[in-house]
């Protein structure tokens, strides 16, 4: 599904790194489109098999918080269980006193030479981070590649 | 704001708002124009207003902007009132380079580099997904985290002689893995031994010009055309889960209300988080050495096996370009130990410095600064200068100047391919896609750089060396 913005991402000019914009028709959405574009730096999605589930369950102390250790997760699986992903499926997102919790699960599988992964990203930065909430969201981060 | 300059390449902020010392920015104006174009002087304008800082935040030649602190950002922190900040190290932590000799020259390696460079190249794992070729447990990840490239050498990686050729001699003694999360193990474990992606590489390299041949010769490099070695890889992702584990544990426990940039986070050194941020650091130092220490020795079996010799291997040195750590240097007129930062700098240390092994202790220590894909390298000198201009510190590399993005957009890796090999540059990578985000025009030009940083004195000319195999993860 794909936001009025008629896509679920954009990247932006960013000399050093990548940046982007993720959108959606909630908050929810913009996460998993944010995820998707984290993913296009590294490997084609399309290409890989759905195999492998994860659950993913993460909290931060704040949105932004949260969304750099929702995708740093897909970083952590990569490096330690060579999973790749293929989807990012049932995310919900609630707040819970003065914390946000993300719960929901990755699709993908174990990386295998023929999914010829691309592009290496080290860690989720704060550097320009925003999350607007508006009639429509959208997120922009800024990776360290 | 501010930017005087007060000589023809050094450029200072005077201190005005919350800025406790001035910035101080070593560069040249075709240099300035660039860094004038992104956030690089608000950056280090914001490093001058953290808790401690003394004298000066400097960046350095190759300054760009980072994230928190700018890249080719340096600063030192009092001890007692001073802070220590991730985003001061940066997420690649103890990244770095490590370059050796041979005694090879091009003519006798001619017949063979394609040779070398595939063995290579099958030898030392690279690219995104790849396993190592060791299986640790977790206890072996920690011995690596805690003894650094000793462990490596232990293990039949490599000279014991190497490690006095390594900053810190390959080991942080202030290391204790205990601190690593669980992540940052698993994450660890299966890297260890591997190049990574990105901008990380191996080259073959020829000599191409000696500005010093002194110093070269001290350095055991005495010939043009000489063969050497350059390996340009970090703690991989190991190193980049502490800076994201004590960025969000320093965040949970002092907030981010009033910090200037969020990835400026951080904890005052004697603190309980400042103390377990820099031994897990260490921790990370020492991994990112081991790693290196490893790679080197399979080039020298790859060398061994295809060349039938592989004697007169030396490790030139090894050094950090993301790191923090605890060192000496004179402060208002007073010796005083400091916590010095340098994200994506180099320790420049001039002759008489106890921290450089003796071989080098009467001219400076090495210091590598790679260009860009296909483009020179040089090793420069440490110098004494540089203790009073940068905290002991130069430049580290050559600097984006171009998105990945838009290199993508102009140049086809296939092509770079064929490009090089004109050149009489042979190439082997994991992906074209990564070969064009690496173009060489996508950097900005190396040989402006260190002519700045030998011409301010931070870091004086000994080599220029060209590629002649580029390996790219």
């Amino acid at each position: 599904m794909s936001s009025s913005y008629g896509k679920k991402y954009q990247f932006l000019e960013h000399t050093a790194d990548a940046k982007f914009q993720a959108f959606g028709q909630s908050l929810e959405e913009a996460f998993t489109n944010a995820a998707y574009a984290l993913v296009s730096l590294m490997w084609d999605r399309d290409t890989i098999e759905n195999k492998i589930r994860h659950p993913v369950a993460v909290e931060g102390r704040d949105l932004k918080q949260l969304l750099v250790n929702f995708l740093e997760e897909i970083l952590y699986l990569l490096d330690s269980r060579m999973f790749l992903l293929h989807s990012v499926e049932g995310i919900k997102i609630r707040r819970i006193e003065e914390k946000y919790i993300l719960d929901g699960s990755f699709f993908g599988d174990t990386y295998e030479k023929r999914y010829r992964p691309f592009g290496d990203v080290k860690a989720i930065t704060y550097n320009e981070m925003e999350i607007w909430i508006n009639e429509h969201f959208m997120v922009q981060v800024v990776v360290d590649v | 704001m501010e930017l005087k300059r007060i000589d023809a390449h050094t450029y200072q902020i005077e201190k005005h708002g919350n800025m406790k010392v001035p910035t101080v920015i070593y560069t040249s104006p075709a240099l300035l124009e660039s860094i004038k174009r992104d956030r690089t002087l608000e950056q280090a304008q914001n490093v001058a207003c953290l808790p401690g800082i003394q004298k000066m935040a400097c960046v350095m030649p190759d300054g760009h902007q980072g994230y928190g602190f700018p890249i080719g950002g340096v600063a030192a922190f009092d001890l007692n009132r001073g802070v220590i900040s991730p985003g001061g190290v940066g997420y690649d932590i103890n990244c770095g380079v490590r370059l050796l000799k041979t005694e090879f020259l091009e003519e006798d390696v001619e017949a063979k580099r394609g040779e070398l460079l595939a063995q290579i190249f099958r030898s030392v794992p690279a690219g995104v997904g790849k396993r190592g070729i060791l299986q640790l447990s977790r206890r072996v990840l920690e011995d690596v985290c805690t003894m650094g490239a000793e462990w490596a050498v232990e293990n039949g990686y490599g000279l014991r002689v190497d490690l006095e050729r390594t900053e810190e001699y390959g080991r942080m003694k202030s290391a204790d893995p205990s601190y690593l999360s669980k992540r940052a193990i698993e994450r660890g474990v299966p890297q260890l031994g591997t190049l990574g992606a990105g901008n990380h590489f191996l080259e073959i390299q020829k000599v191409a010009e000696i500005f010093d041949s002194k110093v070269a010769g001290i350095f055991g490099i005495h010939s043009l055309g000489q063969i050497l070695v350059m390996i340009h890889c970090g703690s991989r992702g190991l190193g980049h889960q502490v800076a994201s584990d004590y960025i969000r544990a320093m965040e949970n426990k002092f907030g981010t209300s009033g910090l200037p940039d969020r990835e400026l986070i951080n904890a005052p050194i004697q603190s309980e988080l400042g103390r377990q941020y820099y031994k897990s650091m260490s921790a990370a130092v020492n991994f990112a050495f081991a790693n290196r220490q490893m790679i080197a020795h399979w080039v020298r079996e790859v060398f061994q096996k295809i060349l039938g010799n592989s004697e007169g291997m030396d490790q030139v040195y090894d050094v950090c370009h993301n790191v923090a750590k605890f060192e000496k240097h004179e402060i208002d007129g007073e010796e005083k130990e400091v916590c010095i930062h340098r994200k994506g700098a180099t320790r420049s240390f001039g002759p008489g410095r106890k921290e450089i092994p003796e071989v080098y202790r009467s001219v400076g220590q090495p210091v590598m600064i790679p260009g860009s894909m296909g483009t020179s390298s040089y090793v420069l000198v440490g110098t004494q200068q540089s203790e009073q201009l940068s905290f002991g510190s130069t430049a580290h590399g050559a600097g984006r100047m171009m998105s990945r993005h838009e290199a993508r957009r102009k140049f086809k890796g296939e092509q770079i391919k064929q490009d090089l090999a004109r050149k009489g540059i042979e190439l082997q990578s994991t992906s074209w896609r990564g070969v064009a985000e690496e173009a060489s025009q996508a950097y900005k030009d190396v040989d402006e750089v260190v002519r700045v940083s030998h011409e301010v004195g931070i870091g004086k000319l000994v080599v220029r060396v060209v590629p002649v195999g580029v390996m790219k993860g």
